[in-house]
């Protein structure tokens, strides 16, 4: 899992240190295991910090273990999820995509115009689809055609969507979905409380590591996002990729809009406003790094549910909305700071070894 | 391999997490310790006037958004009356007005086992599916200001009648024009479902005989934005040279048009007045440009709704046109149709009462 096995210079290095012929270069591995372990901690310490808070929630907040208020988190988080999922590949190739929660917006917006304007929603979701689609092409052909960094990108695609969103429909609502597809957005599985839309995030998140974590194609993210000059030259188009990864992006984007919709029983402009901040909190506080070339899956799916577990705790204890936020931004912060001053202290070994 | 082998271990452990956190439940409200003998409630059943109102009920308040003066000010009315009722009183809410954002704060209050819910809907029907599943976990459903889906609530505390509103507004701006000239109006935006009703109730009534010296020269909308307002307020004023007075039923309207007014010639010569909040218009009562405005007082809104929620609770009323409950220092009200029940008269401000309010 750890992208440290993935990156291209790991992986072509003999793995175990011991068999290491020189002294000096025995202590240059062993420093470096001993950090590369140190940061694989990164995902199960993040792992760990879920158990924990949802032990510790169980155990000190009433009402918080229950299978009724599991399905309430799991709903709640399940649009950042989601959304998440492609976003976490953005990221590692050292990528972002700030407009996904407009999209999501703009996707609501079309969906209802369309309902309105007499389309039946099995033909209104894959349009849906493809104008997500769309909108993460615009996004990718701008970031590798044009050239231009994706953070400046999508706060612009942000801004434009969300405006579009407006344009669209105004600040009116639609809400006259029928009822067997709004219900069914948010049906539990027969005999529990676990919304069926678990399952296909599940399935989903599973799709996404596979890819990520054991075919060519995720060694070529983590690549691309190490060393995007070195990729090009071992004939992997960084291009095409980021361009793809703005498209998947839009994609599940526009999926997330349409289920936010049914699930909510409601499409306007201003759906899911700023979740796009509540999902890159998620995707850093999982253990991906800011910077590209690192990270994994299930840190992520950890990040979005600490989060979630976090909310619902602290709301079930009546903590008020604005220590929320505080809480929130707080994790945001830590999760970039500390892999920040994590790797400066990596930097700083190796240079201290070699005169001892 | 390794690293397959891991991730297969955390997912499946991840989804382990969920499913017995999702399986070892069923604690809903009353299964442990019941808050509140509130069993009759939620539409059906008999209503009992002379049902004691349980001393322990929890009342939570769930506003638009929290740190809204409005709602600050409506919230306070409630906790007054949850004190008097000798309940629990609760404010929750999210930081932001939008559409979604109240559902996981219904959730919560339905998974805390809330007896009443009183909310103000961002939207009415983003929350309806969380306020149907509180409703069936046994909560009541009291909306105030901006009402839900009626399907999703037991009861809805509107603010005033569109009647009372337009009849208040007409008669101030008549008073303070001597009863005959050129009036306009300034309104929100072209499509606002309750500026409209106004509107057409006040044209209605401005053009009955006791008003037959008054008439109507023109409206424009302001989109609720204070720059545009302001403009429009204006313009107004420059189209209309004889005009005698401008109503204004939004409260960005007429603080706008009220600041415009101020600092121009025509203070104290065109008359101004609408519905306004007391802060935002504090000044310009002072200074004169402005006589007598009106709004409904928050206060007593979330006071009613208070009142209202716990009678229902207490199964004094089920929800039903024609029942009636006493509510307080407000005294009786009776329930209307689709389980509305209108806060009475709006209340209007003036030099010698505006001191009296906060919000």
């Amino acid at each position: 899992m750890g992208p440290e096995v993935d990156t291209p210079a790991a992986s072509t290095a003999p793995a175990p240190a011991r068999t290491a012929p020189r002294a000096r270069s025995r202590a240059l591995r062993s420093a470096g295991a001993s950090l590369r372990s140190l940061l694989r901690t990164r995902e199960t310490s993040i792992i760990g910090a879920l158990l924990v808070s949802i032990l510790a929630a169980s155990l000190i907040v009433e009402g918080f273990a229950t299978g009724r208020n599991a399905g309430f988190l799991i709903l709640d988080v399940t649009a950042i999820a989601l959304i998440a999922l492609p976003m976490t590949l953005v990221v590692i190739t050292g990528e972002i995509d700030l407009s996904v929660a407009s999209t999501l917006g703009l996707t609501s917006a079309v969906m209802g115009q369309l309902w309105v304007a007499g389309l039946p929603l099995e033909l209104i979701v894959p349009l849906c689809l493809v104008l997500g689609s769309l909108l993460g092409a615009l996004n990718g052909v701008l970031v590798t055609v044009a050239g231009l960094p994706s953070l400046a990108v999508t706060i612009g695609s942000m801004a434009m969507y969300r405006g579009l969103a407006y344009v669209v429909l105004g600040d009116r609502a639609v809400a006259d979905f029928p009822f067997s597809w709004t219900g069914g957005a948010t049906a539990r599985l027969p005999g529990t409380d676990i919304p069926w839309i678990a399952v296909l995030i599940a399935v989903l998140a599973a799709v996404f590591g596979a890819v990520l974590h054991a075919t060519p194609v995720g060694r070529a993210l983590y690549a691309v996002g190490n060393n995007a000059e070195a990729t090009r030259f071992s004939g992997i188009s960084v291009r095409w990729t980021k361009l793809w990864l703005f498209v998947l992006s839009g994609t599940v984007a526009a999926g997330a809009g349409v289920f936010w919709t049914l699930q909510y029983g409601s499409a306007r402009a201003d759906n899911a406003f700023a979740l796009e901040l509540s999902v890159v909190a998620a995707v850093l506080l999982g253990g991906v790094s800011i910077f590209g070339g690192r990270g994994a899956l299930p840190g992520v799916l950890a990040g979005v549910l600490l989060l979630g577990v976090i909310r619902n705790a602290l709301m079930l204890a009546d903590v008020s909305s604005d220590v929320l936020d505080i809480v929130t931004g707080l994790l945001l912060v830590a999760s970039v700071v500390v892999p920040t001053t994590l790797a400066r202290v990596r930097e700083r070994r190796p240079r201290a070894a070699p005169p001892s | 391999m390794r690293t397959r082998i891991r991730y297969g271990i955390t997912a499946a452990a991840l989804a382990g997490v969920m499913l017995a956190a999702s399986a070892c439940g069923g604690t809903t409200r009353g299964d442990g310790d019941d808050s509140g003998g509130s069993g009759g409630s939620g539409g059906s059943g008999e209503a009992d006037p002379d049902a004691e109102i349980p001393g322990d009920l929890a009342i939570s308040f769930l506003p638009k958004q929290l740190n809204n003066p409005y709602f600050t000010v409506a919230d306070a009315g409630g906790e007054e009356a949850v004190e008097e009722l000798g309940g629990e009183f609760k404010e929750v809410g999210p930081s932001e007005a939008n559409a979604s954002s109240q559902v996981s704060y219904i959730n919560t209050l339905s998974q805390q086992g809330s007896d009443v819910i009183a909310t103000a809907a961002n939207d009415p029907n983003a929350v309806c599916g969380a306020l149907n599943q509180a409703r069936q976990a046994g909560s009541v459903v009291v909306t105030f200001d901006s009402d839900s889906d009626p399907e999703c609530r037991d009861l809805f505390i509107k603010q005033a009648t569109s009647e009372g509103l337009a009849t208040t507004q007409v008669e101030m701006i008549a008073e303070q024009i001597g009863g005959e000239g050129e009036v306009a109006f300034l309104s929100a935006t072209p499509n606002a479902t309750n500026q409209n009703a106004w509107l057409e109730l006040m044209k209605e009534e401005l053009g009955t005989d006791r008003y037959s010296d008054i008439e109507v020269v023109d409206t424009v909308y302001g989109n609720d934005d204070d720059q545009k307002s302001f403009n429009e307020m204006q313009g107004l004023l420059q189209t209309h040279p004889d005009l005698a007075g401008v109503v204004s039923p939004t409260t960005v309207g007429l603080a706008a048009a009220a600041r415009y007014l101020s600092s121009s010639d025509f203070k104290g010569e065109v008359a101004l007045t609408g519905l306004g909040t007391p802060n935002q218009m504090r000044e310009f009562v002072e200074d004169g440009t402005v006589e007598e405005f009106a709004l409904w007082n928050p206060t007593d809104l979330g006071y009613l709704a208070a009142y209202a929620g716990a009678s229902q609770a207490a199964g004094r009323i089920t929800g039903e046109e024609g029942q009636t409950f006493e509510a307080g220092r407000l005294g009786e009200y009776e329930i209307g149709a689709d389980g509305e029940i209108a806060l009475g008269p709006p209340t209007v401000f003036n030099e010698d009462n505006i001191g009296d309010f906060d919000f």
